[in-house]
């Protein structure tokens, strides 16, 4: 059991330098740097200011000084917001990301479950069929055509919200079901899935057959293992909530870390790029542990075999 | 060799007839047919050219000579779908041979050496699969600028994890046959027993996921194209159009609704034919 979780770590430490190391030559090599579109700046200037930010050295070195700042939990300088460092920046548009990427989790979980319980609850009837065929358009429709869609119907014909903007609590709605749409939709169909297998086992029917409450059949015994393939589809709904937020930011001109990393990287800004894919890969590993432990948790099966 | 013919052949005959049987992917199969057809035959089927534009007319909404409407500079809405659609798939089906040919080749290449050779190169997909590839490719595209290579490249290299997955299990429990022991007996060469004599046993599994493959392929080239950093310009394709259509939705709505329907219906098409094809192809999971 120890083991395993040290082996863990070890492999996101490995995953995080991975993410360092690509992202820090493939920014390199790309034509261009962060100051050439600079207008009446001398050859002298220029190389005063590579200078100032150590671009003159040998690329393996500034690359192991990059990661000895890294180590220090310092990012560096950003090249175009002048005197503002990568930790600030971030830090600044993290929680808007953050927000928006909970509020579509917490969404897709909770719409989601329910559908798929009420769907598993009884197959092959209308309460099958409504939510599925839900969840089937769920998948289908593009975040990108869902969510000017919404802005359409919701903001410009309806009113009743603001079609781009973050500022009041009204902002978070359509974002929300726009990011969340596609991740409920996989929700519900897992959950109906795991559900309708584990509600065939023998021990719901021993439950039954001691007397046990149907809803304590469902909720308790039922669900803490129907929910599994749920629990381990968290790691990559993560995933792709981080890059569906690039998108639905756009839609809604939200100020988060998709919109300054698309910016940076278009503006050569070295160190906040990597600063960001760092930030994006570190969340996601993060979470990939969290969701383990988590199985190892809920699925006894699995514990034994960690331990063995 | 004729008995093994007719029992393969056979095979696949049940498989064709199971998948007739499924409704929503016969009706996604004839739908994708439709619109390969109409995109392919584009100049045969519009009247108008995909760039002929009408000042005069300017941005109208639907009607019998232009089903979609009209764009700002007159250009017809459904025609610019159909030459869009024609690189849509273009995008969709390169990337998944690209794909397809690094992912069927590692996985069956790991699972048939098994062992060191093995966890070496599965440890790597492991680490690739937590990486954020989409987060590459758009700093890739950023970088590099728009490019059609790169972008079939950046696709195809972020959807071959999985297929190496699925050919590598598959791969695994075939090596145990004695098909494969007569090879290592008649001393064939290594490389021609894992192509010639173990992967066309694969090919059922490798079809479904490449099915699969493909609608996320296209979804992931509009995404791109939505962001800004997919097809360069002047061609167009689907996401690049639900792009201009968002822009432009206040004051007219259907620039973006021809598009994203036509998007949305090919994607649920191309979903169930993969369903479909699944269930077809493996008996076991149909039961679910």
């Amino acid at each position: 059991m120890t083991r395993l979780i040290v082996w863990r770590i070890f492999e996101a430490v490995l995953t995080l330098l991975a993410i360092a190391t690509i992202t820090f030559f493939l920014v390199r090599i790309a034509p261009g740097g962060p100051f050439t579109s600079e207008r009446g700046v001398t050859p002298q200037i220029l190389e005063n200011i590579n200078a100032h930010y150590g671009l003159d050295k040998p690329m393996v070195i500034q690359y192991a000084n990059y990661l000895k700042g890294l180590a220090q939990g310092d990012m560096g300088p950003s090249f175009k917001y002048a005197n503002r460092s990568v930790n600030e920046l971030l830090l600044e548009a993290f929680p808007v990301s953050m927000e928006l990427g909970a509020y579509a989790l917490i969404f897709a979980m909770i719409i989601g479950m329910l559908s798929g319980l009420l769907a598993a609850y009884r197959p092959n009837s209308w309460m099958d069929y409504t939510p599925m065929s839900f969840a089937m358009a769920g998948i289908c429709i593009p975040s990108f055509v869902l969510g000017p869609l919404l802005a359409l119907v919701f903001g410009v014909y309806l009113g009743w919200f603001n079609v781009t903007g973050w500022n009041y609590p009204d902002d978070r709605i359509l974002p929300t079901i726009t990011l969340g749409a596609i991740y409920a939709a996989y929700v519900a169909r897992l959950t109906r899935g795991g559900m309708l297998e584990v509600m065939g086992q023998d021990y719901i029917r021993t439950a039954r057959a001691k007397g046990v409450k149907e809803s304590m059949v469902v909720l308790r015994h039922g669900l803490r293992v129907g929910i599994l393939p749920v629990v381990s589809f968290i790691g990559p709904a993560a995933a792709g909530l981080i890059t569906g937020s690039f998108v639905v930011e756009k839609i809604f001109r939200i100020p988060g870390l998709g919109t300054i990393i698309v910016n940076a990287a278009l503006n050569r800004d070295y160190f906040l790029i990597l600063g960001g894919v760092l930030f994006y890969g570190g969340l996601l590993v993060l979470l990939n542990l969290l969701v383990d432990l988590l199985l190892l948790w809920l699925d006894p099966k699995m514990r034994a075999r960690a331990s063995a | 060799m004729s008995d093994l013919q007719k029992s393969r052949n056979s095979l696949t005959r049940d498989a064709w007839r199971r998948l007739c049987r499924n409704r929503m992917a016969l009706l996604g199969m004839v739908t994708i047919v439709v619109l390969v057809l109409l995109c392919l035959f584009a100049p045969i089927i519009s009247p108008y050219a995909e760039d002929a534009q009408n000042l005069e007319l300017g941005a109208a909404p639907p009607s019998p000579a232009h089903i979609m409407g009209t764009d700002y500079t007159g250009r017809d809405v459904f025609t610019r779908v159909l030459y869009g659609g024609r690189v849509s798939f273009a995008v969709a089906l390169c990337a998944t041979a690209v794909s397809l040919l690094i992912g069927v080749a590692y996985g069956a290449i790991a699972g048939f050496f098994g062992g060191v050779v093995d966890s070496i190169m599965m440890r790597i997909v492991d680490i690739m699969y937590a990486l954020p590839y989409v987060l590459f490719v758009i700093l890739l595209l950023a970088l590099f600028g728009r490019n059609f290579m790169l972008l079939f490249l950046a696709i195809g290299a972020v959807e071959w994890l999985s297929m190496a997955r699925i050919v590598r299990g598959q791969v695994m429990s075939i090596k145990q046959q004695d098909f494969v022991e007569a090879c290592r007996a008649l001393a064939v060469k290594k490389r021609r027993t894992i192509f010639k004599h173990i992967l066309p046993n694969v090919l059922g599994p490798i079809i479904v996921y490449m099915t699969l493959t493909i609608p996320s392929v296209m979804l992931l080239e509009a995404f791109l194209s939505f962001l800004g950093l997919g097809i360069p310009d002047p061609d167009s394709s689907w996401g690049k159009l639900i792009n201009y259509g968002a822009q432009h939705m206040e004051e007219h709505p259907w620039l973006l609704i021809g598009p994203g329907a036509v998007l949305s219906l090919t994607l649920f098409s191309l979903n169930f034919v993969g369903d479909g094809l699944r269930d077809a192809l493996d008996p076991r999971t149909a039961e679910d």
